[in-house]
């Protein structure tokens, strides 16, 4: 068994003395693990990091058989990540979330907006929406999206305000009234039509918002532990936001 | 299936030898045989050695060292800067560091590095430990001597949220051009690295 496919190194675990067990998201094979000999060497550490873009050539005897992969780099940007904390604990973040799915399963949306998301990364703000995006879209890959286009009761596609914690429905702001307390409030710019950018209190719902779906359809049912680094990259973000306004008010003075 | 070639003892050397790091089957029987050969010189105080170490090696409860004393001679060295603290991933890092005897200071040893692929969490390591250590007071600054791998500075992101709210100043290794090594042969985001953290000539 042999192919060749473009890969996100998502982590390294050590095997043996000198290799390591490397996993990847690929384009078209999902996440997938493979043997890498001489992984440990000084050669092959820089590139072996996650966060970098390789290509790869997986075989094996059989399809079942982990395999052994020869990687050749595309582009190295774990070094670019290690210096911020938001893009380090980021790429942490989007790496637990891709270890939900099933290994071999391909989701090739998945892979192309992992892409966008490294690329982004050092980007606070941007990054924090785009990583709220890329959990609604693993939240829909595992069979648990939300459907944010239209209210749930009236169907109407405007002034769409709220979310049911239940259905993971939208609801409009006159429909939702009566149970606004219950209901999670819909960021702005989470909406459709939406291209303003998001402020740290409509992130901070967007997290809120999705925590919730992943708490109810995931990490209860499958008794697995929110990732430390989701925590860590939300705090990350206040603090380079709340940095950032700080400097702009400075400025401002006289 | 192979003949046996020694007795069972012998052959429990071999087996034992060949789980040492660096060591297989095939060096493990060679280094066997250089011991029994060397029974007196070689194998006798080796095995009084080992037998001293089992009994009297421990961890020091204040940087996680190992030494036969708790706590171990670096935390106990009036000479050393007790304001200056050196964070390492293992052992290995802190004699590594010692060999180039560059700083006076003393250490602490995280005992690994947050690795969610390997499931170690930060109730694995001893964060908590370094922590209580700095909040004690007179610790000026603490180096975070992590490796530059991806988890390694994970977890010094991890030990600058943990530390921030304390007075004290938090530095890290350099990353850049190794000495002997040449440009042409290093990775893009090393040289981007030291090209960023250049300094006057």
């Amino acid at each position: 068994m042999e192919w060749r496919d473009e890969g996100i190194i998502l982590g390294a675990r050590r095997h043996g003395e000198t290799s390591v067990i490397l996993e990847v998201m690929t384009r078209t094979h999902g996440r997938h693990l493979g043997l890498v000999r001489g992984g440990r060497s000084r050669k092959q550490q820089p590139l072996l990091q996650s966060g970098n873009r390789v290509e790869l050539i997986w075989r094996a005897r059989l399809d079942e058989h982990l395999g052994m992969f020869q990687v050749e780099p595309v582009a190295l940007n774990a070094a670019r990540l290690m210096e911020s904390a938001v893009a380090i604990f980021g790429l942490q973040t989007v790496a637990a979330h891709l270890r939900l799915l099933p290994e071999r399963d391909p989701h090739s949306g998945l892979f192309e907006t992992l892409a966008i998301v490294l690329d982004h990364l050092e980007q606070p703000e941007i990054a924090a929406a785009l990583i709220i995006r890329f959990e609604l879209l693993i939240l829909e890959e595992l069979g648990f999206g939300l459907d944010l286009t239209e209210c749930a009761i009236t169907g109407q596609r405007t002034e769409l305000a709220y979310v049911s914690p239940k259905s993971g429905r939208a609801v409009s702001a006159e429909a939702g009234a009566p149970w606004r307390d219950k209901l999670f409030p819909l960021p702005s710019f989470l909406q459709s039509e939406a291209r303003e950018q998001a402020d740290i209190a409509a992130l901070e719902a967007a997290f809120r918002l999705t925590s919730h779906f992943f708490a109810r359809h995931v990490y209860e049912p499958r008794g697995v532990n929110v990732p430390e680094s989701r925590a860590a990259f939300i705090v990350a973000v206040r603090r380079f936001i709340q940095q950032a306004s700080a400097q702009d008010v400075a400025r401002a003075l006289p | 299936m192979s003949k046996r070639i020694a007795g069972p003892e012998i052959e429990r050397l071999i087996q034992l030898l060949a789980k040492v790091p660096g060591l297989g089957p095939r060096s493990a029987r060679r280094a066997a045989l250089h011991l029994i050969k060397k029974k007196d010189q070689l194998l006798g105080p080796l095995a009084g050695a080992m037998a001293d170490a089992r009994d009297k090696v421990r961890v020091c409860s204040t940087c996680g060292n190992v030494d036969t004393a708790d706590p171990c001679m670096i935390c106990t060295d009036p000479k050393r800067d007790a304001a200056m603290i050196i964070v390492v991933e293992d052992v290995s890092d802190l004699w590594a560091l010692e060999r180039a005897g560059a700083m006076n200071a003393r250490y602490h040893v995280l005992g690994g590095v947050l690795s969610p692929l390997d499931g170690i969490g930060p109730d694995q390591l001893t964060i908590k430990q370094l922590v209580d250590r700095v909040s004690e007071g007179g610790v000026s600054e603490v180096v975070l001597a992590v490796n530059a791998t991806v988890e390694g500075q994970t977890t010094a992101h991890y030990l600058t949220d943990q530390l921030a709210h304390m007075e004290v100043k938090i530095t890290r290794l350099a990353h850049g051009v190794p000495v002997g090594g040449e440009l042409d042969y290093l990775d893009e985001g090393t040289l981007a690295a030291a090209l960023k953290s250049r300094t006057i000539f």
